[in-house]
């Protein structure tokens, strides 16, 4: 029998209009993994917040190993010994990791004199206790993103934190990095640290977790021991209804008509990549993070600048020198990155929808309101946007629906081509099967779509054709129905097995 | 499933409404705008009772709407370079260089007041540009790129002029500083049309929402197809217009161009964005929020000269004001 470590009872917390969390009960034993999962927006990351000390909770009551606990800045949360690493790691990347270690409660000498061997010596010692075999001194800028969330590991540790907490770690993480946090996460795992993991990978939360807790609207809907349960029992707690299939089926508009060809397109990254793209279809772009597939979505709507290599659109040659070269051939494009390329977080709905098509609702680049707001109603209602109203602005949605912003800025233009990166990255179970549900139709009246996806069971779930991409090359081609996990990873490990020779022999 | 009747979320006041009726009200009295007309408002009245009918009357409320009115199309100019998230050091210089161009034109050159006026004018455009290009196509940042212009055009309105002030100006050119359209002072006339002009470009344009949109985030504009080096080169080339413009009523309105002329004026053209709402950060902003700020500014001065407090005091004030007005628009956010 295990030991609780912490106890949180009848938690309640209220923003102005939402009532975020609703009295909400929840225990962590002692040596192990909780993963937290539940659609966007369900209080995951509030709870942790109040957990952690950002926030304070309206009411409720934590216990931490049986004994009533007030944790009211984060400053006090870890010094009872809870510690949370954020998705978006708070690190200064100018600064070494033993610095940053330390950040905040410096080892000094007569009070005020930085004694920076005394922190390096205990910094080393953590470092290696995370599996991290790199000179403490290196600064933090200069790491992998999962060695910078070792660092914080060693930080949770270096403050003898009992509870740490992960929001989705994984979710900027290549699979090789992804299997070494497994690993930490094991080993604290073994030395008796509860860790909290939040993360949309249901794969992963099989992979690690012990008991699973299922959040939505605020309220907890149950704790299943992981391995009494399965992937559709979690989908069907966290959506609340049953979700037959996630992937709708394909409705045969894939045809042999050519709408894109793509011939040797070079970057500084990629070499040589050609592909082509026929009306009706999706095509899904595999391979691990850092393969180069955004880049080549970047290059073909000319974000980035290619230095080689041809793009012809319905059997025209096209030169694209910036997007809206791209545009006016009929190319939408969904970047991965919502946030940094994909919206104006403080711009409104509307302004958002109608960025990409103000010249078709202009007279004299006087914007004629009234189409406008016609336009962002009409996309509103057609992917079922929840917004307030088409004058709120984007930052105060959940991620699905900015997502679905997105696309419905594309779908504006009225594209004969549109690029897909990452099309459900962060957004729920819900929001996701929305998108592709829309994909399917979108297909049905003739467009074509390209779906660069990390997500294996997505990539296999949606694609009509599967090109594989590794290091910058096009590794090969797999048609959607008879593809399998196994066909697309070797197509990739083939690769990197030479790679690693190649490697050798250069060295 | 969800798909099947999109009806569902929609209709009545959750969309078509937003906009209207009490959503305007809501808005505008939410607004950072509606806060900046309510602490003037609020000097106003406060001045009144100090100063007697001295603040009040007709004379001293145009000469003070006059004074600042210089400040105010500047601010204008200067506004849409920051709502682009840039900044334009140089408008102080390239004031007083536009102002020194039109009255060599008319003096030296004898083009008369058209000349002047398109002379001045081109000056402060070409300045305006050069930033933007040294923005968009050598990438600097705009503190850098406009801090050196700043002391380009400060430099060669010394040099070309001598440091002598230009005095023999037309009087044509005289007019848009000391005349009067239908009793009110020709530079308030020039605001409120420039005001009214660059607000409509703002609101209903697509420049505007480019505009807006480069500020609000460059990376997702530029992905959607918006010319962000353009808009750039517009904003940039636009504060020296207006900065040019008013230098050159300032010129006419003293009836000399000098090249020491608007020294720090750049700062209060800045202030005035910066009380009247503008985020430094880029996105926000109007161009009702930079005249209203100019306009604090003016009354202040006036205020502080009608209670004979000496003008050494000045800067200490405006400084207070700006850190007063800052803090209050925060705390309101945060209440959000």
């Amino acid at each position: 029998m295990q030991r609780e470590v912490l106890r949180m009872v009848g938690i309640n917390k209220s923003f102005p209009g939402v009532k975020a969390l609703n009295d909400i009960s929840l225990t962590v034993e002692e040596g192990e993994v909780l993963a937290l999962i539940g659609e966007n927006g369900a209080g995951k990351s509030t709870l942790m917040k109040i957990l952690s000390g950002v926030y304070t909770m309206d009411s409720g009551e934590i216990y931490v190993s049986g004994q009533p606990v007030h944790i009211d800045s984060p400053l006090s949360a870890t010094s009872i010994g809870i510690s949370i690493i954020y998705q978006e790691l708070n690190q200064m990347p100018n600064l070494s990791i033993a610095e940053n270690i330390f950040m905040g409660r410096e080892k000094a000498s007569f009070k005020f004199l930085s004694n920076k061997a005394a922190m390096e010596r205990e910094a080393e010692g953590l470092v290696k206790q995370v599996g991290l075999h790199v000179g403490v001194s290196t600064l933090i800028g200069s790491l992998s993103i999962a060695q910078r969330q070792m660092v914080e590991v060693a930080k949770a540790l270096s403050m003898n934190a009992k509870i740490i907490i992960m929001d989705e770690p994984t979710s900027s993480l290549t699979d090789r990095e992804n299997e070494i946090l497994m690993d930490i996460i094991r080993g604290l795992r073994e030395r008796g640290v509860s860790v909290v993991f939040i993360s949309h990978k249901l794969n992963e939360i099989f992979q690690i977790s012990d008991r699973i807790t299922v959040l939505r609207d605020g309220k907890n809907v149950g704790t299943v021991r992981t391995s009494e349960s399965d992937e559709q029992q979690l989908i069907e707690m966290m959506v609340g209804r049953s979700i037959a299939e996630i992937y709708p089926p394909p409705l045969g508009s894939k045809t042999e008509e050519t709408v894109l060809q793509v011939e040797n397109i070079c970057t500084s990254l990629l070499k040589n990549v050609s592909f082509s793209l026929q009306k009706g279809e999706i095509l899904g772009f595999s391979g691990l993070v850092g393969a180069g597939r955004t880049e080549l979505m970047n290059a073909i709507f000319g974000v980035d600048r290619m230095s080689g290599g041809a793009i012809m659109v319905e059997g025209q040659k096209i030169n694209v020198h910036c997007p809206n070269d791209a545009i006016d051939h009929g190319i939408g494009f969904v970047p991965e990155d919502r946030k940094l390329k994909g919206l104006i977080m403080g711009m409104t709905v509307r302004d958002n929808i109608t960025l990409a098509c103000l010249a078709m609702i202009s007279k004299k680049n006087v914007i004629n309101q009234k189409a406008e707001g016609g336009v962002a109603t009409e996309y509103v209602q057609k992917l079922n946007i929840k917004t307030p109203g088409i004058e709120q602005t984007v930052q105060n949605l959940s991620g699905g629906n900015q997502q679905k912003v997105v696309v419905s800025k594309w779908l504006t233009t009225r594209p004969k081509i549109l690029i897909l990166d990452e099309p459900t990255r962060g957004i729920d179970v819900g929001a996701k099967k929305e998108i592709y549900t829309l994909m399917r139709q979108l297909t049905a009246q003739g467009m074509s779509i390209i779906m660069v996806s990390s997500e294996l069971s997505e990539i296999l779930g949606m694609s009509d054709r599967i090109i594989v991409m590794h290091d910058g090359t096009v590794k090969g081609e797999l048609p959607g129905e008879s593809a399998t996990q196994q066909a697309i990873m070797q197509l990739i490990l083939k690769d990197s097995s030479q790679q690693v020779q190649q490697k050798g022999v250069e060295e | 499933m969800k798909k099947e009747k999109p009806n569902t979320l929609p209709p009545e006041g959750a969309l078509g409404d937003v906009g209207k009726g009490g959503g305007v009200r809501k808005r505008i009295v939410g607004s950072s705008t509606f806060g900046v007309a309510i602490i003037l408002l609020a000097l106003c009245i406060i001045l009144t009772i100090t100063t007697g009918d001295k603040f009040l009357s007709s004379e001293n409320f145009l000469s003070v709407f006059r004074q600042f009115s210089f400040t105010a199309i500047m601010a204008i100019g200067v506004c849409l370079v920051i709502i682009t998230g840039g900044i334009d050091l140089s408008l102080g210089s390239v004031y007083a260089f536009s102002g020194v161009m039109s009255g060599i034109a008319m003096h030296w050159w004898n083009l008369g007041t058209a000349g002047g006026l398109a002379v001045g004018a081109l000056s402060g455009i070409c300045f305006g540009f050069a930033n933007g290009l040294f923005i968009t196509k050598l990438q600097l940042p705009p503190f850098i790129a406009t801090l050196g212009t700043m002391s380009i055009a400060r430099g060669v309105a010394h040099g070309i002029t001598g440091g002598y002030p230009i005095s023999k100006l037309e009087r044509g050119f005289k007019f848009i500083g000391q005349g009067y359209i239908a009793g009110i002072p020709a530079p308030i006339v020039l605001l409120v049309i420039l005001a009214v002009i660059t607000s409509f470009c703002l609101r209903k344009t697509i420049l505007g929402r480019h505009i807006y949109a480069v500020g609000g985030n460059e990376e997702a504009a530029r992905v959607s197809g918006v010319r962000v080096d353009r808009v750039k080169l517009f904003v940039y080339a636009f504060s020296g217009l207006m900065a040019s413009i008013a230098g050159m009523a300032t010129a006419a309105r003293l009836g000399v161009a000098q090249s020491t002329a608007g020294d720090g004026m750049e700062m209060d053209a800045i202030a005035a964005c910066i009380i009247g709402g503008a985020s430094v950060t880029g996105g926000v902003g109007n161009i009702l929020g930079p005249i209203l700020g100019a306009a604090i500014m003016g009354v202040l001065k006036n205020g502080l000269v009608l209670l004979s407090i000496s003008a050494y005091w000045q800067k200490a004030v405006m400084g207070a004001v700006i850190i007063i007005a800052v803090t209050a628009d925060c705390m309101r956010n945060r209440k959000k």
